[in-house]
């Protein structure tokens, strides 16, 4: 091959390659993302079952309830307007507790919220943006930061 | 007076950096001969900025809560390797790292570079200067780490708990030295570009910097991944967190050029599109660096939540980016292509690789992009994580891993013998390892089984090159290439059997009571307190056995008061053919304690791999290194390298 021609085959190869990239990422993204939620969208309707979405609120004071089996709780997550029933299986996090804020990542059944992963602030002065301004306690927060 | 001095010190850096851009622009547009006060100018300035950096190492080390930086994340009764660490476990100091190692690259490629064209030489110091100029300007103005506070505070506010590990300690430097290191490159593509010497000669003299960088990186990336499995206590070694794809994206791009390079060196072809990659790969060093210095994401990494700071951080990244694609754009074309190869050569191969790399880049930068992209465009929140990464990127990196055995194998310019007949073997056991995955389970993802299919055909076909030879006068830069990919291997097997066979096991357990995990009986004989020197502890003594004598483990929630905080510390013990890992949980009203235990088969290859991939990166380096000191420049022409 001359090189002339061999450039251009080389020039048609990586375009091909950014191509593809963009289409499998786009094929992959359009079911593989997973949606913020706060419980107001769940409210609405916004989250089909079984769809893999993140739901973020404050976890309504007194409703942690202990399963029988020590290692599953159920609780509600609040965002000032509605509140969704959270199931969750495993360790909550460290910081994770009645009043404050807490982002979970799983997926609504028949009414409930399932959660595979609890994330909570990683201490006093961390929140997850997606928070942002949920409630007057991280405001609070806030101001102390500064 | 420290934290004055050190403010000094990064100002007539700065002032230097716009004098090393000025020589550079006098020799490039009027011929001046600036060859050696440009290099004096560029030791200095990498002198100067390292003072600055040991400043504010000192002022973490004395505690100095007048500076405020230690003041929001120092407290005097912390252990003192983490006062150190915590001079850079924060965005001001981080970003000072950043430059200073910025800075001493430019020198030492002021240094030690031999074998450049003293003009291209000239223009890379420039394009170094101008890159360093960028980021003083962002500590100077926007990140000032040696702000002082008045009245001095009694003591600071602490370190997030999470980052006092010695793992902390290591792993941010580590990367920084491959991100950055990622920056000689790119001056050097951006230098050969302006005076149009790319050719082999360029390809010889960046490789080192390439391959140095690409080590760290590895190195580093291993570390974070250990450093998230045994700190989080989650029993993940990745979880395409934005930052983790951070650290992926250069690497990905580093690699790339590794390979590319080698056709440069030796063949003189794949100009431009090296050149292209070198700007690319430290593009993906500050993209990184962006994302997570500009608190954009969230993470344990982002410190700053400081739209100022994003701001200046972006403006930076669009300039420097933009006018070296510009000046890619502009010179690119007009670069002659080397000498030409047939479809069946050892530079089809790297073709291949390279065009997998670059697929495998753009659907991570795509999918760390996506969510911000989507933010700014609808306002709706979204995160991506593994399910996208891994049903996308997977498979790809499987088609590569098959053909990181094959390519070695063929020769430049073209390969006329059957090379496929000797990879009978690797094939043979390949076959063999999916039908065994399917003799022992039937639960197994076809990606998990393609993987173990996969890794065993490259394990053995990685070591095909040193097959005939003698070992003694093969290369060193070959055998760094053999353990480098029989790494990927092993790294494969770790990740696959971490996929295919972990038992887990959650429980409230009573005291005194035992469960099984795997092969494991564990059980719980006491739940006790215990203090370290900033923290109190709640300490699980766990005994677990498997037919032979029990071992003891001692897994804590510890307490920390500055600030205050909770964090789990795994207790994991490894054995020959994986790790026991255990976390202890909560107290549960019955009495009893949750725990979590993990048995994972041959999980420490993951890292075994990493290290050994990193290893074979390091062999090469010194191979080259060698060669060029004892042969000196002239003699490593492509003719040795054809049989390197």
């Amino acid at each position: 091959m001359k090189p002339k021609n061999q450039r251009l085959v080389l020039v048609a190869a990586a375009i091909v390659a950014v191509l593809l990239a963009v289409l499998l990422a786009m094929w992959g993204l359009r079911d593989r993302a997973s949606y913020f939620y706060t419980p107001a969208d769940i409210a609405i309707g916004k989250a089909a079952d079984g769809q893999a979405i993140r739901l973020g609120g404050m976890v309504e004071a007194g409703s942690i309830v202990h399963q029988s089996d020590g290692v599953t709780i159920r609780f509600r997550m609040t965002d000032g307007q509605a509140t969704t029933s959270v199931l969750y299986r495993g360790i909550v996090p460290d910081l994770f507790r009645e009043g404050s804020g807490a982002v979970a990542e799983g997926r609504m059944q028949s009414g409930t919220f399932v959660a595979d992963t609890i994330l909570a602030k990683h201490d006093e002065r961390y929140m997850p943006p997606e928070l942002g301004n949920l409630s007057a306690e991280h405001k609070v927060g806030k101001t102390l930061e500064k | 007076m420290i934290a004055e001095t050190g403010l000094a010190a990064l100002w007539l850096t700065a002032g230097l950096a716009a004098y090393q851009l000025v020589l550079m622009l006098l020799a490039l547009r009027f011929d001046l001969p600036v060859s050696r006060s440009i290099r004096a100018v560029a030791v200095v300035q990498g002198l100067l900025s390292l003072l600055a950096f040991a400043a504010l190492l000192l002022v973490f080390a004395r505690s100095d809560m007048s500076v405020a930086l230690v003041f929001a994340n120092s407290h005097s009764d912390k252990p003192f390797i983490y006062k150190i660490a915590g001079a850079w476990g924060n965005h001001e100091g981080s970003m000072l790292m950043w430059v200073t190692i910025l800075a001493i690259s430019g020198a030492l490629l002021a240094l030690f570079s031999r074998k450049l064209s003293e003009r291209t030489l000239i223009a890379a110091l420039g394009s170094q200067a101008v890159l360093a100029l960028g980021f003083y300007a962002f500590l100077l103005i926007a990140s000032n780490p040696f702000d002082r506070l008045f009245p001095a505070p009694p003591n600071g506010q602490g370190l997030n708990p999470l980052l006092q590990d010695p793992g902390l300690a290591f792993h941010p430097p580590t990367l920084y030295l491959g991100y950055v290191g990622l920056s000689v490159a790119f001056s050097l593509a951006v230098g050969a570009l302006l005076t149009g010497e790319v050719d082999g000669r360029l390809a010889r003299a960046m490789r080192p910097w390439v391959l140095g960088a690409w080590v760290l990186l590895t190195l580093g990336i291993t570390a974070g991944s250990y450093w998230a499995y045994y700190e989080l206590g989650w029993g993940g070694y990745w979880f395409w967190d934005p930052v983790e794809n951070a650290s992926l994206m250069p690497w990905l791009a580093a690699t790339a050029l590794l390979h590319s390079i080698n056709v440069l060196a030796a063949r003189g072809a794949l100009k431009a599109w090296t050149m292209m990659l070198a700007v690319i790969a430290f593009s993906m060093s500050m993209v990184g660096t962006f994302l997570v210095r500009s608190g954009i994401l969230t993470s344990v990494h982002s410190f700053a939540i400081d739209p100022e700071r994003g701001t200046f951080l972006l403006a930076l990244l669009t300039i420097y980016v933009g006018a070296a694609f510009a000046l890619f754009a502009w010179r690119g074309a007009t670069l002659k292509e080397g000498a030409p190869f047939e479809l069946v050569s050892r530079e089809t191969g790297l073709v291949i690789n390279n065009l997998l790399l670059s697929v495998i880049l753009g659907i991570v930068f795509v999918g760390t992009l996506y969510p911000l992209f989507v933010e700014a465009v609808s306002g709706e929140k979204m995160s991506v994580g593994g399910p996208y990464f891994n049903a996308v990127a997977g498979p790809l990196a499987l088609v590569l891993a098959v053909l990181v055995g094959v390519g070695p194998l063929l020769g430049w310019r073209r390969e006329r013998r059957p090379v496929l007949r000797v990879l009978r073997v690797p094939a043979l056991l390949a076959v063999t390892a999916f039908v065994i995955t399917i003799i022992l389970s039937a639960s197994i993802s076809l990606l998990v089984r393609f993987g173990f299919a996969a890794a065993a055909f490259l394990a053995a076909s990685s070591i095909l090159p040193l097959v005939r030879r003698n070992p003694l006068r093969t290369p060193l830069a070959t055998w760094g290439m053999v353990v480098a990919h029989f790494g990927i291997a092993v790294a494969l097997v770790g990740m696959a059997a971490n996929a295919a066979f972990t038992s887990e096991r959650l429980a409230v357990v009573q005291l005194g009571e035992t469960v099984k995990v795997g092969p494991w009986l564990v059980q719980l004989e006491d739940v006790t307190p215990t203090a370290g020197q900033n923290w109190t502890a709640t300490e699980a003594q766990l005994r677990a056995s498997r037919g032979s004598g029990p071992i003891s483990l001692k897994p804590q929630t510890r307490y920390f008061t500055d600030p205050v905080t909770e964090t789990n510390e795994a207790a994991i013990d490894t054995f020959w053919n994986g790790q026991l890992y255990t976390v202890l949980g909560k107290a549960d009203p019955s009495g009893g304690w949750q725990v979590r235990l993990w048995w994972k088969p041959f999980v420490t290859l993951i890292w075994v791999g990493g290290f050994l991939i990193a290893f074979g990166g390091a062999l090469a380096l010194g191979g080259r290194l060698w060669r060029m000191r004892t042969r000196g420049p002239a003699a490593a022409s492509w003719r040795r390298e054809r049989y390197a």
